[in-house]
């Protein structure tokens, strides 16, 4: 029996794979290692982030196997309500957190552009996404938020698409299509970062750090192979 | 792009590596919030007040339930003078020539009289002088129906009024608290009080929610039309006002009890507290429209000459990087 014929260059699931090799080798994706300034607390939040998400994403997944009205009636229910509010309401501070840090890193730097505006759009997508789990409550809050929401909305059309006072609308974009928007969109954010390293700190002794990164030794060891590619950092 | 960036020299890190394990990390992580999130729950739980029905506002309030349907009948109310999405009995907000709302048109068309009043009233097939009353109305002239619908709303109108100002209430309105049924004395009203007087009764008996969400469908889920009725009367806006979720008390970003809410929204909220935003009727188009260009600003922040620049010229990047460059300074 003959071995089987080596795939051809014009498949599509080899060109696919071979750019996505390329793109992030998986050193790259899952480094073992990282550079040393990253070293503070700052760099916390940015994990912090995703860490929250997650733990929205599994008490709504709970939330949502019961219905959207198990929670009033039950205190299990009620349990798993409270810890998808307050794992939302870590979400948004370990991201504003994590936002100024990155601006005051200028994280933008070293052609890191798409990494600071997939961040930004999260952050952006995520306000409807808690503002529609809020006009879903099927309580007075549900009712208070959506009768005032829908003139802000209706004044600029949007109200014409997306019904704040219809629950059933509201419910399908919080449990479905704003969760994937902004999976998508850390997901996304996050193979950017993996890509482009970590923003470097901003140069203040150019001639001591150009000694120290031409040392061979006391410059410090040499990186990851799979980290020494320049391409994405222009 | 390249005019609108500073200059970048930032170069690929060259110094040293540290070992680092991605998943031990992302996992602790995790494991840390769904602690905090437990604690927070465990301390503090989550609000869930109960919602208003129309049933407990013609209970607790009935002339203003009586006053908000008198208002829906006559095309006084908030909704009917709405526009879009609702109808077209205005144009809605504008910002200089911009009317989007005017603009995407009516998606969600109410006619208050029919929708609030007439069409739940012809559910109460077993009350044959209501019938009688209902199909007196509306085979009347549009002029006589405003007539009617005007004369039965000014009592309570100026019921309401004298109320609001703390003065003696007119005597045209009057309310048995044993019962909690309203009289409304007003003369060539036609059928008016009979009708609003059965919708009062509706409303108590819970049957007028059922009938504001009819629809050819028998599952249901749009509420849109019992929220803009209660909107428009007093109900719901005296229990915000007691949870502190008024516009003027920053409402929007607040929730009910002492919790966080959205405290995200703290900007959007702030618009509404300052002028020119406070006092215009248009306030709501030109928020959204300061927000939408902020919204752009925060996603361009790379690219706007000047901000791009901050972080380089404050330098909060040294605490961040402190430990960096005490190992710079020192090798």
């Amino acid at each position: 029996m003959s071995a089987a014929p080596r795939t051809p260059s014009k498949s599509w699931t080899v060109k696919v794979r071979e750019k996505g090799v390329e793109a992030l080798p998986p050193e790259r994706l899952l480094p073992d290692g990282q550079p040393t300034y990253v070293a503070s607390w700052i760099y916390v939040f940015g994990v912090a982030s995703i860490a929250s998400l997650i733990v929205i994403i599994g008490s709504g997944c709970i939330l949502a196997l019961k219905g959207p009205a198990w929670w009033h009636y039950t205190g299990v229910g009620h349990f798993f309500n409270s810890i998808h509010m307050w794992s939302v309401e870590l979400f948004f501070f370990a991201m504003v957190v994590h936002l100024w840090g990155k601006y005051w890193m200028a994280a933008w730097r070293g052609g890191r552009g798409r990494v600071w505006v997939t961040g930004a759009i999260t952050f952006l997508i995520a306000v409807p996404a808690a503002l529609t789990g809020y006009v879903s409550q099927q309580n007075f809050d549900a009712q208070w938020i959506s009768t005032q929401a829908k003139d802000g909305l209706n004044s600029v059309g949007v109200g014409a698409f997306f019904n704040v006072t219809n629950f059933g609308q509201m419910y399908s974009w919080h449990i479905l299509l704003l969760p994937i928007a902004v999976v998508a969109l850390v997901s996304a954010h996050v193979l950017l970062v993996r890509r482009n390293g970590v923003v470097p700190p901003f140069e203040i002794d150019t001639k001591k750090a150009a000694i120290a990164a031409a040392s061979p030794d006391g410059g410090g060891s040499p990186p990851p192979p799979s980290l020494t590619s320049t391409g994405a950092q222009s | 792009m390249s005019f609108l960036r500073p200059k970048d020299d930032t170069q690929p890190w060259k110094g040293r590596y540290q070992p680092y394990d991605l998943i031990k990390e992302a996992s602790i992580a995790v494991g840390v919030i769904t602690l905090l999130a437990v604690l927070l729950t465990v301390l503090f739980s989550s609000p869930d007040d109960k919602s208003s029905t129309i049933s407990q506002w013609s209970h607790e309030l009935p002339v203003n339930f009586a006053t908000a349907a008198a208002t829906e009948l006559n095309g006084t109310s908030g909704t009917a003078g709405y526009g879009p999405p609702y109808n077209h009995n205005s144009q809605g907000t504008q910002a200089w020539i911009l009317r989007p709302q005017k603009w995407l048109g009516v998606s969600h068309p109410i006619n208050t009289a029919d929708d609030f009043v007439i069409k739940p009233l012809e559910t109460v097939s077993s009350d044959p002088a209501l019938q009688r009353g209902v199909a007196e109305y509306k085979a009347a002239p549009e002029k006589q129906k405003q007539e009617w619908a005007d004369a039965y709303a000014k009592p309570l109108e100026e019921y309401a009024t004298a109320e609001e100002e703390k003065k003696t209430a007119p005597s045209t309105v009057s309310v048995d608290l044993s019962t909690g049924t309203v009289t409304v004395q007003a003369s060539g009203a036609g059928p008016v009080p009979l009708m609003m007087t059965s919708l009062l009764s509706l409303a108590k008996s819970g049957g007028l929610e059922g009938g504001l969400v009819t629809s050819s469908q028998f599952f249901q889920t749009d509420y849109t039309k019992p929220l803009l009725f209660m909107a428009d009367g007093g109900l719901l806006a005296e229990r915000a006002e007691g949870q502190h979720l008024l516009g003027e008390q920053w409402g929007m970003m607040n929730e009910t009890g002492s919790y966080p809410g959205q405290p995200w929204l703290w900007l959007y909220a702030l618009w509404y507290q300052v002028e020119p935003f406070k006092s215009s009727e248009n306030a709501d188009i030109l928020v959204m429209l300061v927000m939408g260009v902020l919204s752009l600003a925060f996603i361009c922040i790379p690219f706007i000459p000047g901000i791009n620049m901050l972080p380089r010229k404050i330098p909060i990047y040294r605490l961040i990087w402190k430990e960096h460059y005490r190992a710079q300074q020192n090798a």
